[in-house]
């Protein structure tokens, strides 16, 4: 399979659908594995990295572990193919701007993915659109338990499974689920609602994980404890929160909506009006103003553009999708231009008028 | 990833600039970040606890020599990188460990699932103390029924030597 076929699919998490789908964006499971009889990724020699990465390689293998699994050795990607992963959220950011012998293994459908030498050995992901943590956890369960019927995890039956953090040991469980807050933004409520989250003892953090900022009023809310809470515990604690979350939200865009019409609608033609015109456009423009008009369409208030296309638009105008489609590396500046010509034909095609 | 101005502590600040059209990333570690003049408002992440607590922890004079003998890594480099180097070194380490686990993660016992694959031993002494453990909370809370199905299980499982 070519990296390039997957621009023509959706991806499980672009789908636009699932319960919440007009503020909760997607789902996604973590567990940090890490094979027994190895040291950690930073005291390991690249014999022993290619060790680990031929263990896994073949597990996947043997164990039919994905319906239609793909397999990339990263350290002979191109930087765009390993952009355009992160973009799309089957590899981190650390994965992709890592040296050294490491791979990535999903399926193609996009709903899990194992990274290889990460800052683990395993870090295996499952997603989902729209909130679905049981689901994804049931399928992040499964890809463990048969991983593990092939490979010797590091575990203690003090501290669970052993991890290079001492913030991932335990579970290893990291569940993420990426909201779209527009409304509490506007409304300059959001650093209340990140002051309820932390006493919750979650983490709120940007589009494409830690560290990174919060681009197109996206944040991912997760749990930081992963010792002395089984799995389900950490789950419910997410599930408990997410939803008074989703509540703030949609009050906020009723208040919107009720008090300061004019202004919102302003605001969600103005961004229609610039995503279809506009000759040149940043990611940081395309973001937040592609935010605007995902909420407009979620409200009720932009017709004739559905979420899926929304959804698709933010992840392919990135730098990575963008120089995949030419084919080419792109200067800033050409980026820029493409980015402008794409969506504003993706939006004349979804709405010629 | 390391921080690309002192390339020793982690990058905890990611920073994307724009100049004329130009789009420049910075990875830097706090320390760097607030030396360089970026004032960031951020909420307190985990890995940021983390630092400032193995910072405050540093003066340990034992502590600091220590090294593990399976992987080589030092008290100092994990204080500086904050990554261990191997399994061994949450034993290693356990005394600056401990602490660091209470207060990041409030909790110093798993919870969670464990792998099949454990030896039965392993197993059986967790379901022991989870046994025990509930056997003391009926106690508590004088569920006295409760108490005597759990320590009569107990008894079963332990078999006629008592070795759990």
């Amino acid at each position: 399979m070519e990296l390039r076929d997957l621009m023509s699919s959706q991806g499980e998490w672009l789908r636009g659908e699932g319960p919440h789908s007009g503020v909760v964006i997607s789902t996604r499971i973590r567990l940090a594995r890490n094979i027994a009889g190895y040291p950690f990724l930073r005291r390991m020699n690249a014999e022993q990295r290619q060790e680990i990465e031929g263990e896994v390689r073949q597990a996947v293998d043997d164990l039919a572990l994905f319906k239609s699994a793909c397999y990339l050795q990263l350290d002979r990607a191109s930087a765009i193919d390993r952009q355009f992963l992160m973009e799309r959220r089957l590899i981190s950011r650390e994965l992709a701007a890592a040296e050294g012998e490491r791979a990535v293994a999903f399926d193609r459908d996009e709903t899990a993915s194992v990274m290889v030498n990460e800052e683990d050995h395993l870090r295996l992901q499952t997603m989902r659109s729209g909130l679905g943590l049981e689901e994804a956890w049931r399928q992040a369960n499964e890809i463990d338990d048969r991983l593990e019927s092939r490979l010797s995890f590091a575990f203690s039956s003090r501290l669970g499974y052993l991890t290079a953090c001492p913030t991932n040991v335990g579970t290893g469980l990291r569940v993420s689920v990426m909201l779209h807050l527009p409304a509490l933004v506007i409304t300059r409520q959001i650093e209340k609602v990140f002051q309820a989250i932390a006493r919750m003892r979650l983490a709120v953090r940007g589009l494409y994980g830690e560290g990174t900022q919060a681009l197109g009023d996206f944040y991912q809310i997760s749990n930081q404890q992963t010792l002395g809470k089984s799995e389900a515990e950490i789950l419910e604690t997410v599930n408990l929160t997410v939803p008074r979350i989703i509540e703030y939200e949609e009050k906020a865009r009723e208040a919107l909506a009720r008090e300061s019409e004019l202004f919102l609608e302003d605001r969600l033609w103005r961004a229609v009006g610039i995503l279809r015109h506009a000759r040149q456009m940043s990611s940081e423009e395309a973001l937040s103003l592609l935010s605007a008009v995902r909420m407009g369409v979620n409200m009720g208030r932009v017709r004739g553009i559905d979420v899926p296309t929304i959804n698709r638009l933010f992840v392919c105008s990135q730098p990575g999708h963008l120089q995949m489609r030419h084919g080419e590396e792109l200067s800033a500046e050409q980026r820029d231009r493409a980015r402008a010509e794409y969506i504003s034909d993706a939006l004349r095609q979804a709405n010629p008028n | 990833m390391l921080c690309e101005r002192c390339k020793k502590n982690v990058a905890t600040v990611h920073l994307t600039e724009i100049n004329k059209g130009e789009k420049t990333e910075k990875h830097l570690c706090e320390q760097c970040s607030r030396e360089e003049g970026y004032t960031i408002k951020s909420h307190a992440s985990l890995q940021e606890l983390l630092s400032a607590f193995i910072s405050a922890h540093t003066d340990v004079a034992e502590l600091a020599g220590k090294s593990c003998s399976d992987c080589g890594l030092t008290y100092a480099e994990f204080r500086n990188e904050g990554r261990l180097g191997c399994p061994n070194d949450y034993e290693v380490f356990r005394e600056a460990l401990d602490p660091l686990l209470e207060r990041v993660q409030g909790s110093l016992e798993h919870g969670g699932k464990c792998p099949s694959r454990v030896e039965e031993s392993q197993r059986r002494q967790r379901d022991m103390m989870s046994l025990r453990r509930q056997l003391r909370e009926a106690v508590e809370k004088e569920k006295y029924e409760e108490a005597a199905r759990l320590r009569d299980l107990i008894k079963d499982k332990e078999g006629p030597d008592g070795i759990a």
